[in-house]
């Protein structure tokens, strides 16, 4: 293996060991949240700051590659995706760590088990923890078809979300002593949204890496026709000339 | 109409086929890279726009290669003619043992200019161009071997220019040089575009990435990609090309 090879690797060891401690942030927070467990709640928040020193230490990496490699081509992406994805890996322990004060800001032992089975809060944690993992496992098999399969799942997070804000006003009304835990639930179920964007995020860095497609900002159809294996409406990288396709900023 | 054209370029060292149908179109004012690993035909695709080919033995082309739409390997081309309009920069700076002045003003007198009021303004303008006036308008009748070795090449870029060529061929012009020349080189390259078609050879992908507009990659004889520069160091379309400037070909 050549000296850039082993840097390359080294790096990417590092991000996997991010992914999988922010990883057993979530499940555990899941555990701390479907069970009122302070224990495990205070110790979401403990690891937070393993997950910001992670952060720094894969920037760093990152920054280390492209100052002493000057990569080029498919070298330039990862390191390029890489960035943004331990960004986006950070953010998403933010909201493990969230959703962890949530549990600890609960006055009742547990939660109305009938209302959690209304807001279908266990289905959309599992499949918020399934994006997750398929973010990590697209990466490891550096498969982009696979990647693309995630903005599909999002798509039930933002339903569960959607639905979630009637439901609980109407638990409101009718148990007007569950107001904070109500809105301590509604909370978190944004947390959980907004992992299930991260992942998406996480999901086109992937691409952007495998494929040099840009899927950001290309919207639904295009997304899906990505995951179809179709290119339409996907950009693909390439150099934008002022006479031709430079991107032009919306106006503010 | 493209600047420099070629059109199924077939070059041979002997039995040795050095260029193996070569086809691709340079426009006027872009700086383009040849890349590729040692013994690939990049140099000798370069050298054939200004005919330095023509004096090795046994050697001989076969396809079309066109300045301006005019094939300049037809009979009724003059290869000094066609030299004035095409300079060239070498590897190593080879300043001739000269003053600096003479060394610019070289390739005027010998193109028969006799007017020292015009020598002298074209060799301050040339030496303009090419970012080295400043640097020696004091020492003009000193040896162009006391300059260093950045100044010598940009000396040499001065000459070349000091007859007014459309096209500049620059053949690893900053190889030999640190990276403070090396920068100013590639500055120098930037500038020039907007009046002349610069074509470099370059080892250094950096380089490549850095100064030119478009990149052609060149293997083992062939031309394997040629496309925009970003395009080429971002997302190469071929995985050879990919390959050579990742470092893991071969």
């Amino acid at each position: 293996m050549k000296h850039q090879e082993k840097e390359s690797a080294a790096l990417r060891k590092n991000i996997g060991d991010m992914w999988s401690l922010v990883q057993s942030q979530l499940v555990l927070a899941g555990e701390a949240l479907f069970s009122v467990n302070k224990d495990q709640a205070t110790e979401v928040i403990t690891r937070e700051k393993r997950v910001n020193a992670f952060e720094l230490l894969v920037e760093s990496d990152c920054e280390n590659y492209i100052a002493l490699f000057n990569p080029v081509a498919i070298d330039l992406r990862l390191m390029l995706s890489l960035l943004k994805i331990n960004t986006n890996l950070e953010r998403i322990a933010d909201f493990a760590e969230g959703i962890a004060r949530y549990v600890m800001a609960f006055e009742k032992p547990a939660i109305d088990p009938e209302l959690l089975l209304k807001l279908r809060l266990h289905s959309m944690y599992d499949e918020m923890l399934e994006m997750f993992n398929l973010t990590r496992l697209s990466l490891d098999r550096e498969d982009s078809r696979l990647a693309g399969s995630i903005f599909a799942k999002d798509d039930v997070l933002d339903e569960i979300n959607k639905a979630a804000t009637p439901i609980l006003a109407d638990h409101i009304r009718n148990h007007p002593d569950q107001v904070m835990e109500c809105l301590y639930l509604l909370s978190i179920i944004r947390k959980i949204e907004r992992v299930g964007d991260h992942c998406n995020n996480i999901a086109e860095e992937i691409v952007f890496y495998l494929d040099a497609k840009i899927l950001k900002h290309a919207g639904t159809a295009a997304r899906e026709a990505f995951w179809r294996g179709e290119d339409a409406g996907v950009t693909n990288c390439r150099i934008l000339r002022e006479d031709s396709d430079t991107p032009v900023p919306p106006e503010s | 109409m493209s600047k420099l054209a070629a059109k199924d370029i077939h070059f041979y060292y002997g039995d040795f086929e050095a260029l193996k149908g070569i086809t691709m179109e340079m426009t006027a004012h872009t700086v383009t890279a040849f890349i590729g690993p040692s013994g690939c035909g990049k140099s000798t695709f370069l050298r054939l726009f200004n005919r330095m080919n023509d004096l090795v033995d046994g050697s001989r082309m076969t396809g079309l290669l066109s300045m301006d739409g005019e094939d300049i390997y037809a009979r009724n081309i003059q290869v000094d003619e066609l030299r004035k309009k095409v300079g060239m920069v070498f590897q190593r700076p080879n300043p001739f043992p000269k003053s600096i002045f003479e060394n610019v003003a070289y390739g005027l007198r010998v193109n028969g200019v006799k007017d020292s009021g015009f020598i002298a303004s074209r060799v301050e303008a040339s030496l303009r161009a090419a970012a080295l006036w400043d640097e020696v308008k004091d020492k003009l009748r000193q040896s162009a071997f006391s300059l260093s070795g950045g100044q010598q090449q940009r000396l040499c870029i001065a000459r070349a220019l000091a007859i007014e060529p459309s096209v500049v061929l620059m053949d690893e012009p900053a190889s030999a040089l640190d990276p403070i020349s090396t920068a100013k080189i590639e500055e120098l390259i930037f500038e020039l575009k907007k009046d002349y078609t610069i074509v470099i050879v370059t080892h250094n992908m950096q380089q490549a990435a850095r100064v030119s507009d478009k990149t052609a990659f060149f293997y083992l004889g062939e031309l394997i990609e040629y496309d925009d520069t970003k395009k080429i160091f971002l997302n190469p379309r071929v995985e050879a090309t990919q390959n050579y400037i990742t470092g893991r070909f071969g």
